[in-house]
């Protein structure tokens, strides 16, 4: 029983389902607060969600540490990442290329993944993080590039720190790390460009 | 050709394989995140030679999907032998919808040319890119131009530009003009004429840069900022045409100047082919158009 989690679970047609899901995420990536759905979905160890394990098999392979949160690293997921894309585990923090954060779990401080050097900025973290709903949250406001002038998400679940972590993010531009926003199957990007603000009511 | 599915099934489709387009994918996300700063990215041999746009050619196969329509163009032109040969590769290796037409295009491949129709949000520009550095020929040294990037060490490029004031009386660089992306990064729009540098800024379409042989990726999200170097008293100024093109009449594009005999004779016309013929099938007529359309089929 253990194993059928490990085992299955992975895009029933890997080819064109990564393609679709990278062109979820290529859009979504370059226009920051837009809201796509992953048409392909993946059927990863609970409690990782479908989207977030689109991702993961899209990009994620052995050239890329990926980290877990305990919960995760906990569950069957460390298996399945290893037998459908063959990524490492890891557990030091600025050594992943990729981390990985279910929904109700604790977000750990950008500042302690690999945000790159200044000569080498894109050799930085992407945090995929699970949000319970796009919808209902506390309006945030986007601008920079990929944005004509502002958007404006509302995503639930995020911590009250949300702003001020993203904050010292974009302070270190051009390092830094990058966001995929993932509820159910829908995703959102926040490259480290994006300058992110709560929104006066 | 006729690509049918058997034909296919010899390779992966859009010829890289798996890992490849992950790598490529991965690069892709950080240049964008990043807009302007060239990512490195582990360029792969392909079966035509560098220089024939390579780089842009792994980008447009590791994006490349089943439902997307492609468009190669060569300096503006749909068919010549670059564009040509690029549009049956990925016909053959994706079975994919090829189009001359902008407007249809969901990827537009391009070898130094934006073409003249405003390009939409949902179309994604590949440019094939030769040398991705713009501080190359003023600083040989990779180790030193990276520094240079990182530090915003750009005085360099504006000591050339008032080089070119100093001897010239005017910016002579008339293609590959060094923009500057949000303010941080300076980029080569790739050798495409100084004429398309305004297109890029704050475009609707996203611009992915592929270079193979120099083995970087580097892009231009839409709706980014992008300048293009120049002094108060010598403001950025794009090439003018003192005439229309010589078939559709059409101002304020990009002619190409076609030497017609041995005895001065020229005409100037649209590089933009697609949107030359778009012109002329709407009615449009220049000085040299010999026959109507009618008469021409």
């Amino acid at each position: 029983m253990a194993d059928t989690q490990i085992f299955s679970g992975a895009f029933a047609e890997p080819v064109l389902a990564a393609q679709s899901v990278f062109r979820t995420v290529m859009d979504c990536m370059a226009r920051p607060g837009t809201i796509g759905t992953i048409a392909a979905t993946a059927r990863p160890p609970q409690p990782l969600g479908v989207a977030a394990g689109a991702v993961a098999l899209t990009l994620c392979d052995h050239d890329t540490p990926v980290w877990l949160t305990p919960q995760l690293a906990r569950s069957k997921l460390p298996g399945w990442l290893s037998f459908h894309t063959g990524a490492p585990i890891t557990g030091e923090k600025h050594e992943a290329r990729f981390a990985f954060v279910e929904k109700e779990a604790v977000l750990p401080g950008f500042a302690l993944f690999s945000p790159g050097t200044q000569e080498y900025p894109d050799r930085s973290a992407t945090l995929v993080v699970e949000v319970d709903s796009f919808e209902d949250g506390r309006p945030l406001k986007l601008s920079g590039p990929g944005i004509r002038d502002e958007a404006v998400i509302a995503p639930q679940g995020l911590p009250d720190t949300f702003v001020a972590l993203a904050e010292a993010n974009r302070a270190m531009f051009p390092r830094g790390v990058d966001l995929i926003l993932v509820a159910g199957d829908r995703v959102l990007c926040l490259p480290r460009t994006t300058v992110i603000k709560n929104r006066e009511a | 050709m006729n690509a049918v599915p058997s034909e296919l099934a010899t390779y992966n489709f859009a010829y890289l394989d798996e890992q490849t387009k992950r790598m490529i994918r991965r690069t892709i996300l950080k240049a964008i995140a990043i807009p302007g700063y060239q990512v490195p990215f582990a360029s792969r041999e392909m079966p035509m030679p560098y220089g024939w746009g390579t780089g842009g050619v792994q980008v447009t196969a590791a994006i490349l999907g089943p439902e997307d329509v492609l468009k190669v163009i060569d300096q503006g032109a749909d068919d010549t032998t670059n564009a040509v040969s690029i549009r049956a590769f990925f016909q053959k290796v994706a079975n994919v919808a090829v189009t001359t037409k902008t407007r249809e295009a969901t990827i537009i491949q391009t070898r130094h040319r934006i073409p003249e129709e405003k390009l939409t949000a949902g179309q994604t520009l590949v440019y094939q890119v030769p040398i991705p550095e713009p501080l190359r020929f003023l600083e040989p040294r990779e180790t030193e131009t990276r520094k240079m990037h990182a530090l915003e060490e750009y005085g360099l490029m504006h000591v050339k530009l008032y080089e070119d004031i100093a001897r010239n009386g005017h910016i002579a660089t008339t293609y590959s003009y060094p923009v500057k992306v949000e303010g941080r990064y300076v980029m080569s729009p790739s050798p495409t004429p100084k004429f398309d540098n305004p297109k890029m800024h704050m475009s609707e379409a996203l611009q992915l840069f592929g270079a193979g042989r120099e083995k970087r990726i580097y892009a231009l999200p839409p709706f980014t900022d992008v300048v293009s170097l120049d002094f108060e008293d010598h403001p950025f100024e794009v090439q003018k045409f003192e005439r229309p093109c010589a078939l559709c009449g059409a101002e304020n594009v990009y002619l190409d100047e076609v030497v017609l005999d041995d005895r001065g004779g020229r005409m100037f016309v649209c590089s933009d082919t697609d949107h030359c013929e778009d012109r002329r099938d709407h009615g449009h007529c220049g000085t040299m158009l010999a026959y109507g359309k009618a008469a021409a089929e």
